[in-house]
This record gives structure tokens, sequence and C-alpha cells, in this order.
């Protein structure tokens, strides 16, 4: 298979960030998804390590895939992605010490996040490797930006800041860098928000909002295609 | 027949080859990030050591030298056996211990402490290692979360006498936050745990 053009490339893009949505849509990979959002450094950094993970599993998958006879498909993909989930793992363990104490059992648990699997059986197996890298790394992305939203608002709503923990991934001097919307001297906390329920809440928030978007965009390209006929069915979505 | 033996054993052979491939892989990764887990791990565990003694009253490696805690000792803080004791050493001369301590009755669970004590028996500093309290209630016991663990610098067996080593609640000297006092009360006992420790067994820590 030749490199793929930009038109395909962009398709796999949209596909993976927006209509494939692993996190709003697929709603798969919820265990770290849930517990990992509490915050945007941790829910982004979870989301890059396994964006990380399916980039170079896609790639790997790919490149084997003539190889591996079809019944031993599933243990051999599953070798892949847990070496390489061992491999991020010590490598974070090096590097991002810090980082790593927290998101704990959570790095080598994106072995076993199903988000990682289902694009190596539904994508990988069947595509190129530039193809495959980029649909894993994009669909890792998708899911990145949904643990940041998640993240982002329950920080918000849950603590009155934005990126605590930021220097957990560059140090000490990141502190500062800590955005405290609501002033940290008044001690503002809505626990609700960071314990799990906030995420399941958080969470079904968000796929009402990707859902209403979505109808919207239908709504819009219909009343485009006949655009002399009056439209009555956006209503009931003014209130999203 | 044949053709399925010979495919099991081709199936056999591709899965042992990606076994190969892939264990050496970790391995290889492994090997290259041993040392820097290693010097990790020590480094974190140094800086948590550290926060418990003022900085400049000691100048060795407390990692180097531990002593191994009696497993009488170990029950007496509550803490499992093989627990350890840090000395901290300066010109040669014990000046202070870093005591692994727990405290067995928190809200949810063990709070497990380290607590830094000097030869006269003066508490130092005290620091929440692991706990499972309440997020947002009971957790400001855990000095990331507020400064309530520096109230016992300086404090001793002696300041305050036995019954003022309470939460305020329960006619002592510590503060607690109105709703949350079972975590403080736990971490307060604890602590004068380890002081009553520290004055039984100071001839075996600091020697004369």
């Amino acid at each position: 298979m030749s490199i793929m053009s930009w038109a395909e490339a962009k398709a796999i893009i949209h596909n993976s960030i927006w209509k494939q949505n692993q996190g709003v849509v697929a709603i798969l990979g919820m265990c770290p998804v849930l517990v990992m959002s509490n915050n945007i450094i941790n829910g982004v950094s979870l989301g890059l390590a396994t964006s990380l993970v399916m980039l170079v599993s896609g790639a790997a998958i790919a490149a084997i895939r003539e190889f591996v006879p079809n019944e031993l498909r599933s243990p051999i993909f599953i070798l892949i992605i847990a070496a390489l989930v061992t491999m991020v793992d010590l490598l974070m363990n090096s590097y991002v010490h810090d980082l790593y104490v927290v998101l704990g059992i959570f790095i080598p648990l994106i072995t076993t996040n199903c988000i990682v699997l289902a694009r190596a059986e539904a994508f990988a197996s069947k595509n190129g490797v530039a193809h495959s890298a980029l649909d894993g790394f994009f669909m890792g992305i998708g899911l990145t930006v949904v643990l940041g939203i998640l993240g982002a608002g329950r920080e918000l709503i849950g603590k009155g800041t934005l990126l605590s923990g930021i220097d957990l991934v560059f140090g000490p001097a990141a502190k500062s860098w800590v955005i405290h919307v609501i002033p940290a001297e008044w001690n503002y906390q809505f626990l609700l928000a960071i314990l799990p329920p906030g995420a399941f809440i958080g969470l079904g928030f968000l796929i009402a909002g990707k859902m209403a978007l979505d109808r919207r965009a239908e709504a819009r390209a219909r009343l485009a295609a006949k655009a002399a006929e009056p439209a009555g069915l956006v209503e009931g979505q003014s209130h999203c | 027949m044949k053709t399925m033996l010979k495919n099991s054993t081709r199936g056999a052979l591709t899965l042992l080859a990606f076994s190969v491939v892939f264990t050496a892989l970790m391995a290889g990764t492994y090997t290259f990030t041993r040392n820097i887990v290693q010097k990790n791990e020590l480094d974190a565990k140094t800086a948590l050591l550290a926060q418990v003694l003022p900085k400049g009253s000691y100048d060795n490696n407390l990692l180097q030298d531990v002593k191994a805690a009696s497993s009488a000792d170990c029950k007496r803080l509550n803490n499992e056996a093989g627990c350890q004791i840090y000395l901290a050493k300066k010109d040669g001369k014990t000046v202070a211990a870093v005591i692994e301590t727990v405290a067995p009755d928190g809200y949810s669970g063990k709070i497990k402490l380290l607590v830094g004590v000097n030869r006269d028996g003066v508490v130092q500093g005290v620091r929440v290692i692991a706990h499972k309290e309440t997020p947002g209630l009971g957790d400001y016991i855990d000095a990331a979360k507020s400064a309530w663990s520096e109230q016992f610098g300086g404090k001793s067996l002696t300041n305050p006498a036995d019954n003022g080593w309470k939460v305020k609640k329960d006619g002592g000297q510590f503060d607690s936050t109105a709703g949350a006092t079972i975590s403080p009360r736990a971490v307060v006992k604890a602590v004068h745990n380890v002081l009553g420790f520290v004055n039984e067994q100071r001839a075996s820590l600091f020697g004369a």
C-alpha cells in the first residue's frame, strides 16, 4: 500500500477524533476515562500515553499482519500491545517519575483498554502501516481530548483550578502555572465533581453535547439540501 | 492429519517468534531504564525523608543509616514487621531519627506516617505518606492539601503534657476541622505514640 493521500489522512483523522470518538461515541475504555479525568494533567497525560501506545501498536500490527495466521490474531496482538505498554511504563517511570506515581496502575492497564485491541482488530489488521499508525494515534488523541475536557470541567467545578498538578510533568518550577479561577484562599471545593460520580455526570453531558452538535449539523445539511422547504425538524435541540 | 500437524507447528513457531522478539524488546527497555528508575525511587525517598527534618540539621545519607526495628518495636509503632528507622547524623553523632509509623484508626483504614524526632524528643516534622481518608474532608492531614501537619513541629512529650495530646474538640491542643476530627485524632495519637517510643528507646536510638 502506498503512502496515503492528504484526503485519506483527513478522513482518518476526522473519523478518529469526531465521528467514532472512542470516549463519547464508542464509549470504550471507560475505566481510565472515569478515574483519571479528575484534572486536566492526569487526563491528558494518560491520554497521550495511550495515544503513543496506539500509534506504535497500530504500526507494529499493520507491519506484521501478513505473517499472522488468522486464528492466532488475538494472542499475538495482545502480546504486542502488552510489550509496548510495558515499555511505555518503564520509560515513564524513568523520565516522568512523579507523574508515573500519580497515574499508577492505569499505565499497565492501557493493555486491557479495549480501545487499543479494538483498533488493532478493526483497523490495523486490515490496513497499511502509515494508515494504522495515524488511525491509532488519532483515536488516542480523540480520547485525550475527551479526557482533557472532562478533566478541565471536573477540576474547575470541583476545585476552581485549571492545570493543577502540572508540576508533576514539568518540575517544581511549574507550580506557579496552575490557574486559580477561584482564589485559592477561599478553599472552594465541590466534592461531587472530583469523586467518580462527577466523571459519570460530566461524561453524560459530553455525550449529549456531541450528539446535539451532530444533529444540528445534520439538520443544517438537510436544510441546505432542500433550501426551499421550511424545516420544523430542528426544534427541540435549542435547549442544548 | 498431516496438514493439521503442520498448521499447529507453524502456529506454535509463529507465536514463539513473536514472543522472543517482543520479550527481547522489553528486556532491552528494562536494562536501559533500570538505573534511572532506581535512582528516581531513591531520590523520591530521600526527598520524602528530608521533609520531616530541618534542612542542614544532618549531613549523612539517611537511606544508608537505617536501623531495622525489631518486630516488637514495629508492633509498638502499629507498623508491619520490617519497618525501618532512619538515623540522621551530624559529624558522626546521631541528632535525630525518622520513624515510620501507622495510625491504625483513620476514618477509612490505616494512615501511614513519617515522624522526625530529634535527640531531645522534640518533633521535627510529620508527614502523611499514605492514607485513604475522604478527599476534601479528612485529607487535610496530608501536607499536599493543607499546612495542618506543621503544627506538630516543636512539640514533645512535655509540650503539651499527655492530656494536651488531643484535638481541641476533645480538650487537647491540636487544631482540627469541624466535621472531620477522626483523621486528625488518629494522627495526633500516632505521633504521641512515637514520642513515647523514642523516649523508651532513647539509649538504643541515640546512644548515651
